[in-house]
């Protein structure tokens, strides 16, 4: 029996300790929003927060993540009206879309960490692959939520 | 059963967050929705044809029989209906098609395959036909209850006028009495009068992808649903001779085995589970002589069968005494590697053996292939097969497949419940239907003039359809010499020859298929051809494309657009191609420079001429999407061959590209207009390659004629 916090809620779940934290929340917690693509931490499709850090949950064991406040793409808002939900929306990012939690997770922890990020920041933080190219549209959208926070301050 | 798992997974899906495109609506049962001009309105959602339905509420809700994977279907094909119809945009919601339906009313969806880039480009005229037909009732139901002449009355934003006595109806309220009409000889618009089409309207599909709503086939979730994992023999055309299931039996989770000739699924109760026994199975092969190939033996093979006479294809002419007077003559030979389609979703299925028949939940594009070869499979007749397409976590070609469909209903004829089968990443890539290797000689003669006077090409390719058990007797696999049989030059006399060469991998459709390697191999010799005629790549090619204005108007633009003439620093050049597929013409000019042995892409323009644009965001982000497939493809897509097993089997050794290596990318439209309508999926890919290469040769001083260029330590000269 392990004890987990998801999105704000404790889970108690009979799972075996060594299954990655992105099966836990797939097949355990029918949290499918988090995907799978590799499996070996390469593509950032499973990107979930750790304590606030972007972590690529396919290669995470579920026993290393007992004390650690897990955040999912279903944790980010009810309503899609957190920032860079809202910013994917306007420049009308996806395409598939299978990739699009990780790369939202990857982008919004940038952001949380670096309110204006210059083009090679996103390059380096935003390793996360998309196989139909919504590269472009991507970096649009985190300068645009940079635009939009920067203004407030 | 089949209704009650079918609901479990509708129920189970909204619990997800609302849900995808598949949804139900609950009839409205409130009598004062009732309208002012009588009890017409219906109580029911109302289905004006197969394509859309109209709720009392004015929810339009229409039917796309094209599989979302990316490439926008969901959206453009309603606001093609939803022009016609005169909907209010806003009212619009989309969901894929029912194949079942399809299949048991004789094909009303007509083409259900996603292929070809023929959403837009095929299905155009049908579904404008529709929409104008389901707009057509909607005027005669409201002209019908007013007691006036149709002419009296027309439709907008989704309701109907009678301008004489200023009333109007929404589409809600007459779509009861619409639904019993008939019409006929229904004119579609002109496109002047388009109020839809042409229009960057946002994505339908858009707002259930950034909160992890939206249902890939691996989202689905059943009660009591068990999951697969397998494990393929390494060696393609390998089989099982014996496995040791009492090896994993104890294995937390583990359910039962299911032997296919080729590999052995291991079902447990999470996919964790399953996986993890699948890869601990002790399994004995019997492999032939498949195994000791290496794709340095393929290559071999290739080179020499370009040696041979070949088929012909296409002769104009006599080249051989044409060459024999030549002043000068070139020769090139050209290679490229078998690639993985890599989609971010790797392939699974869901399947549910009931007594009543057959459940299936996954993403495809070719539903209909889906559904019979379950169909067979199971002995279940294809009318109880039910097929939910859900959305597609990219496609590329892969998923029309169906060997994922029927190892997944292998799998639930062994099992009483619910099973969903995924392939490990690194299944998905080893075990085949690869893009097709391919070898081409290309020689050209010159005359003191440095004039073409002679153009011969043999192509050796890797048949797809072969493969398919589809008849190529005549030698030749029209998929494989798309873009060289038609090539545009006018060269003459010329000779283009084939040769079907298959290895015991096996090939599929990849994004572009033919083109996505011929345009390769064609506009880079077009290039050396051009380099012999000591003549600009961009002159030259227009020097013989005299009849083509279409292609000339789209050269000189790009031309233009990517400043061709303009100085770049040293060390940066640019490179051209120029291709046509699937309807459209794309060319592309590369920016390029060098950098520590690496092609470094920093631009890449492009001019597109599709005749006609359905929604011009969309068609942009397809544009990128071809370029940034093909970059990976260009810079480091192959497939290797050790022992006849495939070395890549995952995003570290098989590399696409990241956001830190992507090039600026402008698009630029010249739209013909008329009756043209040209794909969009495909055409931004052929000519990345080339337009590359084209440009590396300019730095480097060396011809580049394999795929990837990451085999290459590349220097300036």
């Amino acid at each position: 029996m392990v004890r987990i916090k998801v999105n704000g809620e404790f889970h108690e779940l009979e799972v075996e300790l060594d299954t990655p934290l992105l099966w836990v929340l797939r097949d355990h917690l029918n949290l499918t929003g988090t995907k799978y693509g590799c499996g070996i931490a390469q593509c950032g499709a499973c990107t979930v927060h750790l304590n606030g850090t972007p972590s690529r949950s396919c290669s995470i064991p579920v026993s290393g993540v007992l004390q650690v406040d897990i955040v999912t793409i279903e944790g980010l808002s009810s309503d899609k009206s957190h920032p860079v939900q809202k910013a994917w929306i306007k420049e009308d990012v996806p395409q598939c879309g299978y990739c699009q939690s990780g790369q939202i997770m990857a982008a919004v922890a940038l952001l949380e960490k670096n309110q204006n990020p210059s083009d090679s920041d996103i390059d380096n933080a935003m390793t996360n692959i998309c196989r139909c190219g919504t590269y472009t549209r991507i970096r649009k959208a985190i300068h645009s939520v940079a635009n939009v926070s920067g203004s407030k301050t | 059963m089949e209704k009650l798992s079918r609901r479990h997974f509708l129920k189970s899906s909204a619990t997800v967050a609302g849900g995808m495109m598949i949804s139900f609506h609950i009839p409205a049962q409130d009598p004062s929705q009732e309208t002012m001009i009588g009890p017409v309105a219906p109580m029911t959602t109302s289905e004006l044809n197969a394509w859309l339905t109209i709720d009392p509420d004015n929810t339009i809700t229409i039917r796309v029989a094209q599989s979302e994977m990316g490439q926008g279907v969901l959206t453009a094909l309603p606001m093609i209906i939803a022009d016609e119809l005169e909907a209010d945009w806003r009212d619009v919601r989309a969901e894929h098609a029912d194949v079942n339906r399809s299949i048991r009313q004789a094909g009303v969806y007509k083409r259900m395959l996603t292929g070809g880039s023929g959403a837009v480009r095929i299905s155009r005229p049908y579904l404008q036909q529709a929409g104008a037909e389901a707009r057509e009732k909607l005027i005669k139901a409201a002209a019908e209850t007013w007691g006036v002449s149709r002419q009296e009355c027309h439709a907008d934003y989704g309701k109907v006028h009678h301008k004489a006595t200023r009333r109007s109806v929404t589409y809600g309220e007459v779509a009861g009495l619409a639904a019993q009409l008939s019409v006929a000889n229904v004119k579609i618009k002109s496109p002047e009068d388009f109020s839809l089409i042409g229009l960057p309207k946002p994505r339908l599909d858009t707002p259930e992808k950034v909160d992890g709503s939206a249902i890939f086939g691996m989202d689905v979730r059943l009660d009591n649903m068990a999951y697969a994992a397998v494990q393929h023999c390494p060696v393609l055309g390998g089989r099982v001779r014996s496995f040791r299931f009492n090896a994993i039996r104890n294995m937390p989770g583990v359910i039962l085995a299911v032997r296919f000739d080729n590999g052995i699924a291991v079902v447990a109760e999470t996919w964790w589970q399953a996986n993890k026994a699948a890869k601990a199975l002790p399994i004995q092969w019997t492999i032939g002589d498949e195994g000791k190939t290496h794709s340095e033996t393929f290559r071999n093979e290739y080179l020499a069968a370009l040696g041979t006479q070949g088929t012909s294809v296409l002769k104009q002419g006599e080249t051989l005494p044409a060459l024999e007077v030549s002043e000068k003559i070139i020769e090139s030979d050209y290679l490229v590697p078998y690639l993985a389609h890599a989609s971010m979703e790797p392939l699974n299925c869901t399947a549910h053996r009931t007594d009543e028949g057959l459940s299936l939940w996954l993403g495809t594009q070719d539903p209909e292939s889906a559904l019979n070869a379950a169909s067979k499979l199971a002995g279940v007749a294809p009318e109880k097969v039910q097929l939910t397409n859900c959305l597609l976590g990219g496609g590329f070609g892969r998923r029309a497949h169906t060997d994922i469909v029927e190892e997944a209903v292998q799998i639930a004829m062994e099992i009483d419940r619910p099973v969903q089968l995924i392939w490990s990443r690194e299944e998905d890539m080893r075990s085949g239907r690869y893009r097709p290797m391919a070898a081409m000689r290309f020689k050209a003669g010159f005359d003191l003039e440095k004039q073409v006077v002679a153009y011969t090409n043999h192509s050796v390719t890797h048949s797809i359809l072969r493969d398919l058990g589809a008849p190529v007797d005549n030698g030749i696999d029209p998929t494989s010499v798309e873009g060289l049989s038609n090539m545009p030059y006018e060269f003459s006399p010329k000779s283009i020859t084939h040769t079907i060469k298959n290895t015991h991998l096996s090939s599929y459709w990849w994004r572009s298929v033919g083109s996505s390697q011929n345009a390769f191999a064609m506009e880079c010799f077009i290039d050396e051809m051009a380099e012999a005629a000591t003549t600009d790549p961009i002159l030259f090619r227009k020097q013989y494309l005299v009849n083509r204005p279409d292609l000339l108007e789209v050269l000189e633009e790009l031309r233009q657009k990517s400043d061709w003439n303009k100085r770049l620093p040293p060390g940066t050049a640019r490179g051209v191609a120029l291709h046509e597929c699937f309807g459209t013409i794309a060319a592309q000019v590369a920016e390029v420079s060098v950098n520590n042995g690496k092609a470094d892409v920093h631009r890449i323009v492009s001019v597109v001429n599709c005749g006609n644009l359905v929604n011009p965001s969309i068609a942009e982000a397809q544009i990128e999407s071809g370029i940034i497939y093909g970059l990976s493809a260009a810079l480091y897509g192959k497939i290797t061959i050790e022992k006849g097993r495939v070395l890549e089997d995952n995003f570290d050794t098989y590399h696409v590209i990241q956001q830190s290596e992507v090039p600026i990318m402008e698009t630029h439209w010249l739209l013909s207009g008329g009756d043209k309508w040209g794909g969009l999926g495909e055409p931004g890919l052929p000519c990345v390659a080339p337009a590359i290469v084209n440009a590396l040769h300019k730095i480097t001083k060396r011809r580049i004629r394999s795929l990837p260029i990451s085999d290459y330590y590349l220097q300036r000269a």
